[in-house]
This record gives C-alpha cells, sequence and structure tokens, in this order.
C-alpha cells in the first residue's frame, strides 16, 4: 500500500477539495460569513455550519486556552478545533448542540458578570480564571453544572486537536506534530518500530488514499458532502 | 403471523459472527443446508480506514447496529440500583461480527482452566473453591479440545509460538501452555523495540516472556496479505484483510460450498418449537416483514448476552420461563471477565509505539492461572500479563498525567507534547469464577425498539477476583519498574457492565440441574437446539475467549455432523 497516494480521482487532494467544499457551501447559506474572518495570530477563521457567531467567539477563545499556543508551537486554535466542534454539531455530535448553546452563553453570563466582559474579550488570565471555576465546578449558571460543560469542551477540544484533519481540526496536522506522532502509514516498516526510530511525519489523512476516499462529489452536492464529512 | 415462509434448512444458525462463522464451515462442508441468519451487514476493506475519531471515539462500525438497540442494562447487585446505560453495546453486528475488528489475541485456555474444582481440591484441599461460586469442571479436558483448537488456528490462520508440542518444551514460546500437536501455522507477528525491551525486563525478574498469539497474518497467508502494523487494528476492521475475521475466512469457504446461504439484516425475534418442545425454526425481521426459517437443528450464536435474553423471549407452552430455562439456569453463572486493576506507566523516554497492534505483545504467564504455588496465597487462579505496540494520537494525548501537570493549558500541553509516546498500560486478564448472585436476566422497565426487554446484568466481583486483581497488579508493577518506568498508576477493579469478555448464561455441564447445555453444546432439554459463544463456558481463564469459543463452536458442529440422525427433527 503506497500511503503517498492523495488523488480521489478527481485531480484535488481530498483536503485540499473540502476546504474548498466549506467555503463554498457555507457561503452559500449564511451570507455575509466570509466576511467573519477573524485574522488574529494569523488565524483565519472558517465560515460558521452550525454555531451562532457569538457562540462561536467564545469557543474559539476557550479552545486557545485549553490548548495555548504558545513557545511549544501551536494549539487548538492554529489545529481549528472550533471549527471541527462547529461542523460535528451539524452532524455527529448533533445530540451535543443544546449543550453547546447552553453552555456557551453560560460562559460569557459568567464572564461579564465575574470580569466584566464576555469571555472572548477577556485577558488570557481572566479567561484561564473562569475556566479554572468552571472546571472545579463553581462557577454559577449551568446546566446541569460547570464542570460538565467544561469536560464536553475539553474532549471536543482534544479530539479536534488530534482527530484526522478530515473532520475539519488538526490542521496543517499540528496536533500530530504537536505530541510526535509520525503519522499514518498504511504499511509500516520493522525499521520503523525499533526503539530509536523516528519516522518522518508523512502529514497524510485516512481519507487521502483512494481506497477510504468518498465517492468523487457531484456538481451540486456541496452541502451533503459536508455533512457527509462528520 | 410470518408473511413469508423460506424453504425449510438443515441447520439455521443466529448470527455469523467469532462463533457461528466458524460452525458453518463444518456443517456446510459435511452437505448439511445451512441458513446464516445475520443482524448486521457485510463489510469490506474500502470501510476500515484507519480513522481513530470514528472507530474508537464514536463506535463506528458500531453504529446503528441492532445490538446498539438492545445494550444490556447494568446493577452490582439485586438491591443496588441499575447504573447508567453504555451508549454503544461492545460488540458488532456484521458477517464476520466483531472478530471484523477484534484483538485477535487467539489463545488456548490452559489446561487447569477445565478442570479448577478437581486441580484446587487435589492440590490445596476442596475448602480453597471459593464460598458462594458455583463454579464445576468442565464436562471436557483440554486433550479432547484440543483437536478443535488446532482445526481453527489452521483454518483461519494464528500466528504464534508453540511452549510444548507434544511434550517439548521450548522456552522461545509459552512454557506453560498445554501440549499441542504441532507449532503454529505461522510464526508470530514482529518483534518490536518495545515488545522486545518489555521481555529482556522480564527475564531479568526470571519470568519467561513470549510472543502472544494472534489470528493476524504474520506473513502472506491463505492468499491474503501479512499485516501491515498501521495502528488502527483496535476497534479498527483491517484494511489488507490480514486480521482473520470469519468473514474473510470460514464464511466464504462455506458459502462457496454452495451450501451456506447468507441472509443478512435480519433480526430475529423468536425461536419457535413444536407440541414436542423441539426447536423448528427461527422467527426473524427483515425490510419491515416477518419471516420464519424451518429448519432441523437451531444453533445459537449471537452474544453472550443476546443468546440469554432470545432463549428467554422464547416462551411457549412447553418452556414456559423461556427456551430450554425449565430448571431456571438460562442467565445463571454469568461472569464479566476480571481486567480492571490495570497498571499505567510513564518511562523517561520514547517508546515509539505508534505503530503495531494490541496483539503485538510481551505476554508473560509465570502468574497465570495455577502456574505459580498458592500454598500461601488467598486465591486461586492468576493473570496473563500483556504488554504491546499500540497508540493512536487522540488516546496519546488523554494520557494520564500522574500527578505532574495540570489538566489543559500551557502546562498540560507541554507535558503531553513530551510524554505522549512514554506511556503505556498493562494489558491484565485474570482468573474469573461464577457465583450465585451474579446472573443475566430480562430487564423490567427497559425496552428495545421492538417492545422486547433487554438483558439485565446483575453482577459484581467477588473477594477472589479482587485479591487476584491485586497479586496480579503487583507482578505488573514490577515488570514495569524493571524496565524503567518512573511512575506507576494503580488502577482499580470496578463493578463491569457489557463487555467484550462475558461468559456464562448457558454454561455447559453434564449435570441439567445446574447446566443449560450438555458436553456437546446442545440443550439439556431441547435436543436439537444447539449453544455456540462463551455463554456456555463455566471458567473464563486468563486469556481472551474467542479461540476457545471458535473451537468449541467447530467441536458442537462436528458432534452435529456425526450424530445427525439422532439430533436432526425429523
Amino acid at each position: 500500500m503506497d500511503d503517498s497516494t492523495k488523488d480521489t480521482g478527481t485531480g484535488v487532494s481530498r483536503r485540499e477539495w473540502l476546504k474548498t467544499a466549506g467555503l463554498a457551501g457555507a457561503a452559500a447559506v449564511v451570507p455575509g460569513a466570509l466576511q467573519q474572518s477573524v485574522p488574529a495570530g494569523g488565524v483565519v477563521r472558517e465560515p460558521l455550519e452550525t454555531l451562532t457567531q457569538p457562540e462561536a467567539d467564545a469557543l474559539e477563545a476557550v479552545a486557545a486556552r485549553l490548548i495555548p499556543s504558545d513557545e511549544h508551537g501551536p494549539g487548538a486554535r492554529e489545529a481549528r478545533a472550533a471549527h471541527y466542534i462547529d461542523r460535528a454539531l451539524g452532524g455527529a455530535l448533533a445530540s451535543s448542540r443544546e449543550a453547546y448553546r447552553d453552555g456557551l452563553a453560560a460562559v460569557d453570563r459568567y464572564a461579564r458578570s465575574t470580569k466584566g466582559e464576555r469571555f472572548a474579550d477577556l485577558s488570557p488570565a481572566d479567561q484561564d480564571a473562569v475556566l479554572t471555576d468552571m472546571e472545579r465546578n463553581v462557577a454559577t449558571g449551568f446546566v446541569p453544572s460547570a464542570s460538565a460543560f467544561f469536560a464536553l469542551l475539553r474532549t471536543h477540544t482534544i479530539h479536534g486537536t488530534f482527530c484526522d484533519p478530515y473532520y475539519g481540526g488538526n490542521r496543517n496536522f499540528v496536533g500530530w506534530d504537536l505530541i510526535g506522532y509520525p503519522g499514518l502509514r498504511l504499511a509500516v516498516a520493522e525499521a520503523d518500530q525499533r526503539l530509536d526510530a523516528k519516522p518522518a511525519p508523512s502529514h497524510t489523512s485516512a481519507y487521502d488514499d483512494a481506497m477510504f476516499a468518498p465517492k468523487p462529489p457531484r456538481a451540486g452536492l456541496w452541502l451533503r458532502l459536508i455533512r457527509h464529512a462528520d | 403471523m410470518p408473511t413469508s415462509q423460506p424453504s425449510p434448512a438443515d441447520v439455521v444458525i443466529i448470527g455469523l459472527g467469532a462463533a457461528g462463522g466458524v460452525a458453518a464451515l463444518p456443517l456446510a462442508r459435511a452437505g448439511l443446508t445451512v441458513v446464516g441468519l445475520e443482524a448486521g451487514r457485510r463489510h469490506s476493506p474500502a470501510d476500515f480506514a484507519p480513522d481513530e475519531l470514528r472507530n474508537n471515539v464514536r463506535g463506528w462500525p458500531h453504529a446503528v447496529q441492532k445490538a446498539n438497540r438492545e445494550i444490556p442494562t447494568h446493577r452490582p447487585n439485586a438491591s443496588s440500583p441499575t447504573l447508567p446505560r453504555l451508549a454503544v453495546h461492545p460488540m458488532m453486528n456484521a458477517v464476520g461480527g466483531t472478530s471484523l475488528h477484534y484483538w485477535a489475541q487467539s489463545w488456548r485456555l490452559n489446561p487447569w482452566d477445565f478442570k479448577v474444582v478437581s486441580e484446587t481440591t487435589r492440590r490445596y484441599g476442596a475448602s480453597r473453591v471459593p464460598r458462594g461460586s458455583t463454579i464445576e469442571d468442565w464436562p471436557l479436558d483440554y486433550a479432547e479440545l484440543e483437536p478443535y483448537y488446532d482445526a481453527v488456528e489452521y483454518e483461519i490462520g494464528v500466528s504464534g509460538k508453540a511452549g510444548n508440542v507434544n511434550g517439548t518444551i521450548d522456552p522461545r514460546g509459552n512454557v506453560f501452555e498445554g501440549p499441542r500437536r504441532r507449532e503454529y501455522p505461522m510464526p508470530p507477528l514482529r518483534r518490536t523495540g518495545f515488545t522486545e525491551m518489555m521481555a529482556d525486563a522480564a527475564r531479568s525478574l526470571g519470568w519467561r516472556p513470549f510472543p502472544g498469539p494472534a489470528a493476524i497474518n504474520s506473513q502472506p497467508n491463505q492468499d491474503r496479505s501479512a499485516c501491515m502494523y498501521h495502528g488502527y487494528c483496535d476497534r479498527g476492521g483491517c484494511h489488507v484483510s490480514a486480521k482473520n475475521s470469519t468473514a474473510v475466512t470460514t464464511i466464504p469457504r462455506a458459502e462457496a460450498t454452495g451450501r451456506l446461504t447468507v441472509v443478512t439484516e435480519a433480526t430475529v425475534t423468536r425461536i419457535e418449537v413444536d407440541a414436542r418442545g423441539r426447536a423448528s425454526g427461527v422467527r426473524y425481521l427483515k425490510d419491515g416483514r416477518e419471516l420464519f426459517q424451518p429448519a432441523r437443528v437451531v444453533l445459537l450464536a449471537s452474544y453472550v448476552y443476546e443468546n440469554v435474553r432470545l432463549l428467554l423471549l422464547s416462551t411457549s407452552p412447553a418452556f414456559p420461563r423461556g427456551l430450554s430455562n425449565n430448571r431456571g439456569q438460562v442467565g445463571r453463572h454469568y461472569f464479566a471477565h476480571n481486567l480492571g486493576g490495570g497498571a499505567t506507566a510513564l518511562f523517561p523516554r520514547d517508546l515509539n509505539t505508534w505503530y503495531g497492534l494490541p496483539a503485538q505483545g510481551t505476554a508473560v504467564d509465570d502468574w497465570a492461572d495455577d502456574n505459580f504455588d498458592h500454598s500461601g496465597l488467598d486465591f486461586i487462579g492468576g493473570g496473563n500479563l500483556f504488554l504491546y505496540s499500540d497508540r493512536r494520537p487522540i488516546a496519546a494525548a488523554n494520557m494520564n498525567t500522574f500527578g505532574k501537570a495540570p489538566q489543559w493549558g500551557s502546562r498540560w500541553k507541554a507535558f503531553v507534547s513530551e510524554n505522549a509516546d512514554r506511556w503505556k498500560n498493562a494489558y491484565l486478564q485474570k482468573t474469573t469464577l461464577p457465583y450465585e448472585d451474579n446472573y443475566l436476566d430480562l430487564d423490567p422497565v427497559v425496552k428495545d425498539p421492538l417492545g422486547f426487554p433487554v438483558c439485565r446484568i446483575t453482577f459484581d466481583f467477588k473477594e477472589n477476583e479482587r485479591r487476584v486483581a491485586a497479586f496480579v497488579q503487583e507482578k505488573a508493577v514490577q515488570w514495569l519498574q524493571a524496565a524503567g518506568a518512573i511512575a506507576i498508576e494503580r488502577g482499580s477493579v470496578n463493578p463491569t457492565g457489557p463487555t467484550t469478555h462475558a461468559y456464562g448464561g448457558t454454561r455447559m455441564g453434564f449435570d441439567a440441574e445446574t447446566n443449560v447445555v450438555d458436553r456437546w453444546g446442545f440443550s439439556h432439554e431441547v435436543p436439537n437446539l444447539g449453544i455456540l459463544g462463551a455463554s456456555v463456558m463455566g471458567t473464563s481463564g486468563s486469556r481472551n475467549p474467542t479461540l476457545t469459543v471458535q473451537a468449541l463452536a467447530w467441536r458442537t458442529a462436528d458432534h452435529l455432523v456425526k450424530s445427525w440422525s439422532q439430533r436432526a427433527d425429523a
């Protein structure tokens, strides 16, 4: 098996194609979404697929504190963990949509009442204080509990940072590079399993391989394909 | 009433997984017509993308399966409330069943596991058999099952290193295993830097490590590829069909005889009996229609929970408490394998276990079964210790931080960045016994979407299991420390709900008062009803159940062929 296969049969890599599809599809149903991109820190935010803008602002800020961009390299913001969650909430994680609606509103309410600003506008230190209160379950206004929503955010931020990039997170493999995962190899050589081996990062998605690639897209099915990605 | 009657079969098998998928082959080869009713679908290698999020986090390919609509409930004892129900059933429905994506560790039980009562009594006295346990000797011994172990190992393909061929001990294999008639059909899976490191550590303690056996091709085999070691074997099917599930071995061979008909997406709702109380066939739903499959013999081969449930749901005037349950034994002698109480270690160096598979490991049997003297100990049995090469990124990032870092933020990130490839869990499988007050029945409240009660598990570990766990855990800690671990976290033994290692409920034994099936796997009460799977097993041993389940399935099928005129309904 050759893990360098990236062609889906359309001459476009799966990843590149999804990026394009995401932009085109979402722009069609969310007018003006493209103007929402926030290039702070050099990270471009994708058009929203499920969350509202205020929800997404809070979620982006939370993810950026859970796995921060720092001297150890890029974090959840660059991995686009929030984008992963936004997309999944319209698909596989749809049952969590309500929890995010209520929970993110509660995060902003609690941030305003204790720190005077919505969460996204607080300093990193104040943001960490709010998250610590949530983790310890002393933050008020959450149903069923602040710690439960904190755990949900942490779990999904980790998923979005370390999953296959096919799902919209782990952009540019920053999650896998962060922990030293050398990436997918459909065939692994004996030498790559030695104790001191350091296989070079493969930087491929499972769905880059023709064997696993969903059927080539047809015109007019952009949105269906986006949902399928969940 | 059923709207359609398929033509009668000699044998109908309920469930084409690890057990039913094996039994179909000797039956079809003997010339019997076999219908396999399978709740799931067929899968192909293209379905098995190496995708941790889908396979391990979101539970694919379990999703939208029959089993997922029938997840058992669980309570630790009869007076405790039911615990929160699992979101995903541990097993899947498919042609090939869970053997499509299981770990494929393919162990024979130790000879001791078949004769725990008599061997314990002989060596330590009868008082050492734990009180409250309903354990019996199996109605057969290791030597009687050996030909069937051998048949399955060669038919599906198992890799490993023999430690005992006809009594000749080979220290490169498991020196504690029972005698086998010949070497494995394939050499063990590849050794890795990490598995060699653990083998060296075990030897430094005076233990006898060996490579674990696996139903996975270590070399090209039967026109299929060798393992590619890509790291997504746990809950992922094989993209090159190197995992020897029944879907790529026995089932297609049985179909090639022209005598096995596979019906997919068939939900079985009842086993029917005639006026004489003999099984007459199986009622099932497919494509919104109810059908009846008449057969001269019925083989029940779904998973432990569903085997028990279907019998209890198949009530009739002859069997008012459920099929084959006039003595109240269906659901009794249930137990979940004692897999808790693990040990997680942090090492001061990268282990490079990003690739490999759970079956690619180093095993230690020095502390398993009755391989060591229990005279001064307060328990019977033991555990197999196993360390393997396997890691995926989400699980790696979700690592235990050993009290050295918070759970998020920059310090967490720095810790995980350094240590994601420096930790390992020891996999510890331990002797588990049946007890009077651990059992399966029907849940009085929770029902599936068809309106049938789901299975209810009443189960907790007892003193013997907790003592075995503590003893074996310390051995694992010793091993990890000998390998250079700098921090170790000990896991606890908790009540276990639905599990991939479930046993009992339709136990096999001589005594019809305490067992559901006879020594051949056929019901004491319904002579043309056979039951396959770990539900017939009365002890667990210290190792994965599947190969024993498959050997027993082959033996039951072989018995049926040889005794067809007595077993089959006229």
